[in-house]
């Protein structure tokens, strides 16, 4: 998520880096809330990532399940088990276990969702900007349109769409696929609205006419310039937005539409939690529960701080 | 003359992540009733912070560190925020430069007089209504009684200004602070509008805090002139004086910078290099990294207002000769 | 004035069509209703038969008109899953949704702006820090898991309220069912209208909060103290009412959440209402109400910003027609 991923010229791009980092580690560092939030995300990460080694149990290993161990209570509690820190689920499968692999898969189909919407959105305001009149107009309008419709409600029909067309055990397989793309198509118009004013900006400035006097293709001068002035404000939304991705993911899971109980995100392990409710065994939903708020919060919290950092104005 | 507003060695700091900066430093003038003391020096000079800082509206986190505003000879500086509040429109008032956004767009212009005037004179509805009406008047507003229920959209800038006027004199003030109350207009209205401000403070006996930059207007109305450079009074003194006999080198290339009618000259004169910022002062006097007269004293030891002339100047060498003449 | 709404209603009308098209789209062509209809064993007569009563034979423009003929009159065909017309079980299933979608919002407004207001007056008290955390939980809290939180806190451990469904309910009129009137409607009521308007109270409260602070910055606020005008009439005369400008507009857009989040909301409460009814219908894939769902979503999204910009109007005079003349 560095300057140097983009294309700008190395000697503007290293510029545009020592001034951000110097800035931002300033804050970064005198923000407590932002320390601890960054600290939960990437203890949340690595757990994600390394769920495989750090997790005791393997939740998915049928042959490892043994249904004595169903519905031990969490630690301190009369029934508990050392081996099941937070309990175990109807199946006997380890709560905690099944935690870090469901985190795993509520980032990954939150991050890929996020850099869905994120591409789509960035080409088509470039697009927009670019190309000015009909196109750009009818692509906001699209985008507007496109916004007052809930991402849940878009994401339900493309899923429910696409179950009626593929058969069953497509379906399923593709699964994530869908859910991703449900979750991203609905994102891009916040992304695409404001390249699309960078792009608008920068059109009429002196060195876009200068550049096509010389003879350099003119899209090429916008994109090194117009790309780092974007960066800031698209970190911005794409943070904001990784929140309400997983969100929208595990409610999707919850609706029962998302991911099958084979592979669980935290939303489907709620879900599943959810039944069980009523008979007392709070633990398989209050756990995934509150990972799942402690990650969005951490995230929405670094997403809030900074919009702050890289907002002058509020500075 | 008694003076009715002491501004006396007021300091106003703004604490940043990287130190305290000093905005305003020492800076003491007075203005007498009935008359109007000019403002004049580069943006950021420091003009329209006295200005806050004399009607109470400093923006956090700015604040008074250092030095007494009196009104009448009573403090106000430290007043409990209620009374600072009282004071404000009834006993001074403000216009401000840009008529496009001092007015409320959602309020027709007869009820935010009218809530003006009710708030500090103990008038019944019909008499605020009628009072508001005569301001309108008072400024030039075609039509007074109808236009009370215009919004502010309705009127072109010139004639907003007017009511920005009308809204800061009715509750008549013995001082408004005016700051840079034509910049935002179109040229052809600016003479209007200062001739009007011109005419209805000396009807009503009203001292004026004029702010600008621009030399020509203080030239024309004011009395007196304060000269500010990088959060100091440069220069103090009669309007003619100051123009014609300038004390300080800054007041002195600032005027020799201006164009005169009357004169022919092929090429203006300009003081090179920049005001210095706040968080890079240098020591001694501000001005001497741009002076040609500047001794070693000068980048030792910080002068105040002495007795130069006509004029009072913040210079240890200051300028003898007469500018012209 | 009527050309202003004139203009809104023309605007409204190809976005109508927009999504009578998606409708039509999904009703027409996603999976294959006549496979559907007719089950396991049928005859290729059989099928023809059907084709032709359902008229997929015509072209595409005619089954679209037709479509739109028959939606204005109500008329979406029958539900897949329960045999019956879907415009019946729309017309079971509003009451229930507009009771619920109702009680939240109003609570979350009547909460939502003063707290918005108060924090943005006062940002750095405590008690608006405090409220903004909160908010900021609220906000990362999706409405599932607060709809669970409270069913697990207030029906399984305490056992004050009910979990799901309405309670019982009186019949108004020919078809409307009311839960308001009985110890138990409105008892099964707290909690649904409770999850909701807690969701929307947050967006509400960090809406009119960032707007209150935008207008305490601007000019007119500086000339009103430098006025000396009372520091009361500063903040909830002049500051308030230009807040509400785009609070409006931008509550008005939230309106497609609600319509979101009471959807989520009916499923985790079991409440009888419309978005539970899509999503057992998506679920199965029941096409004809899916499609006349979207349909009735997109008019209720019209209407509501037709609502938004006449409210719009009667707020900001700049948008009111100007009077010729210069005069008054």
């Amino acid at each position: 998520m560095s300057v140097t991923a983009t294309p700008a010229r190395p000697g503007l791009g290293a510029r545009l880096r020592a001034a951000y980092d110097s800035d931002l580690c300033y804050h970064f560092r005198h923000s407590p809330v932002a320390v601890l939030a960054g600290a939960i995300v990437a203890l949340m990460l690595f757990g994600a990532i390394f769920a495989p080694w750090v997790a005791p149990h393997d939740p998915f290993d049928l042959a490892s399940l043994n249904l004595m161990d169903s519905f031990h209570p969490p630690v301190p509690l009369a029934g508990s088990v050392w081996t099941f820190p937070l309990g175990t689920d109807d199946q006997g499968r380890d709560v905690f276990s099944a935690i870090l692999f469901g985190m795993r898969i509520s980032l990954e189909v939150g991050v890929a969702a996020v850099l869905f919407a994120m591409v789509v959105g960035v080409l088509i305001g470039l697009l927009a900007g670019y190309a000015g009149g009909v196109v750009d107009a009818a692509l906001m309008r699209i985008a507007d349109v496109q916004l007052t419709f809930p991402a849940i409600l878009v994401s339900l029909l493309v899923d429910g769409v696409v179950g009626a067309v593929l058969p069953t055990d497509l379906h399923r397989s593709l699964q994530i696929g869908i859910l991703i793309f449900a979750i991203g198509i609905s994102n891009w118009p916040q992304f695409a609205r404001t390249v699309r004013g960078s792009t608008l900006v920068e059109r009429n400035k002196e060195y876009v006419m200068a550049a096509r006097v010389i003879g350099v293709a003119r899209w090429r001068v916008m994109l090194s310039h117009i790309l780092p002035n974007v960066l800031g404000p698209v970190l911005i939304i794409a943070t904001l937005n990784l929140g309400f991705a997983i969100i929208s993911e595990a409610t999707l899971s919850f609706l029962g539409v998302g991911l099958p109980p084979t592979e669980p995100s935290l939303g489907t392990l709620i879900n599943t939690g959810n039944n069980f409710l009523f008979s007392g065994d709070w633990w398989m939903t209050v756990f995934p529960g509150a990972t799942l708020v402690l990650m969005v919060l951490a995230i929405n919290l670094l997403g809030d701080w900074l919009r702050d950092a890289l907002n002058p104005r509020l500075r | 003359m008694a003076a009715l507003l002491e501004v006396d060695r007021l300091c106003v700091e703004f604490p940043t992540r990287r130190g305290v900066l000093r905005a305003l430093d020492h800076v003491s003038l007075s203005i007498a009733a009935g008359e109007v003391l000019g403002v004049v020096g580069e943006s950021g000079a420091g003009k329209s912070l006295t200005g806050a800082a004399i009607i109470g509206l400093l923006e956090p986190p700015g604040r008074i560190a250092k030095g007494e505003i009196r009104l009448e000879g009573r403090r106000i500086d430290n007043l409990p925020p209620s009374e600072m509040r009282r004071l404000r429109g009834r006993r001074i008032g403000a216009i401000f430069q840009d008529p496009l956004t001092t007015l409320n767009p959602l309020y027709t212009i007869g009820r935010q007089l009218v809530e003006t005037i009710q708030t500090h004179l103990p008038l019944s509805d019909a008499d605020a209504r009628a009072r508001a009406v005569s301001w309108l008047e008072q400024v030039g507003i075609p039509g007074a009684a109808d236009r009370l229920f215009s919004y502010p959209h309705e009127f072109s800038g010139g004639m907003r200004q007017r009511v920005v006027i009308a809204l800061a004199l009715c509750a008549e003030p013995q001082l408004v602070i005016a700051d840079e109350p034509t910049t935002a207009l179109d040229v052809s209205v600016q003479a209007q509008i200062i001739a009007l401000l011109k005419r209805l403070t000396r009807e009503h006996g009203t001292s004026v805090m004029l702010v600008t930059h621009d030399m020509g207007v203080i030239a024309e109305t004011a009395d007196r002139v304060a000269v500010m450079y990088a959060g100091r009074v440069a220069e103090l003194g009669p309007v003619a004086s100051v123009i014609q006999e300038p004390a300080h080198p800054y007041t002195a290339g600032l005027m020799a910078s201006i164009p005169a009618l009357d004169r022919r000259v092929t090429r203006l004169a300009q003081i090179d290099g920049s005001m210095p910022r706040l968080n890079a002062m240098p020591p001694g006097c501000a001005f001497h990294p741009r002076c040609a007269r500047a001794v070693a004293q000068c980048m030792a030891e910080q002068p105040g207002l002495m007795a130069a002339g006509r004029t009072e100047a913040a210079c240890w060498v200051p300028v003898k000769e007469a500018l012209h003449g | 004035m009527a050309s202003y709404i004139g203009s809104r209603l023309l605007q409204a009308i190809p976005v109508l069509a927009l999504i009578g098209l998606l409708s039509f789209a999904l009703f027409a062509y996603v999976g294959d209703p006549v496979t559907i209809m007719l089950g396991q064993d049928y005859t290729d007569a059989q099928r023809i038969a059907l084709v032709h009563t359902l008229g997929l034979d015509r072209p595409f423009y005619i089954q679209y008109l037709r479509f739109l003929w028959a939606a204005l009159h109500g008329n979406f065909g029958n539900s897949y899953r329960i045999a019956e017309p879907v415009s019946t079980l729309i017309a079971q299933r509003a009451p229930a949704t507009l009771e619920l979608a109702l009680t939240g919002t109003f609570i979350s407004v009547l909460i939502g702006i003063p707290m918005g207001v108060i924090t943005g007056i006062w940002p750095r008290a405590a008690f608006s820090r405090v409220f903004m955390v909160i908010s900021l939980i609220g906000v990362s809290l999706p409405v599932f898991l607060t709809g669970i939180l409270l069913i697990l806190l207030f029906s399984v451990v305490l056992g004050w309220l009910p979990s799901f469904g309405r309670g019982s309910v009186v019949h108004i009129g020919a078809w409307w069912t009311t839960g308001l009137l009985t110890v138990s409607g409105l008892k099964s009521l707290i909690l649904p209208a409770t999850t909701l308007a807690l969701f929307q109270m947050t967006l509400i409260v960090r809406l009119v909060r960032a707007e209150m602070l935008e207008v305490l910055r601007t000019d007119y606020i500086k000339f009103a103290r430098a006025r000396g005008l009372k520091t009361r009439a500063i903040n909830f005369g002049h500051a308030l009412k230009n807040t509400l400008v785009p609070v409006i507009t931008i509550i008005g857009l939230q309106l497609g959440g609600l319509v979101a989040f009471t959807l989520v909301t009916e499923t985790v409460f079991q409440w009888p209402g419309l978005g539970l009814l899509f999503v057992q219908s998506v679920a199965v894939a029941d096409i004809p109400v899916m499609s006349a769902y979207l349909m009735m979503v997109g008019v209720v999204f019209v209407t509501i910003n037709l609502i938004v910009d006449l409210l719009y109007f009667a707020v900001d005079p700049r948008l009111r027609v100007r009077r010729s003349g210069g005069g008054r």
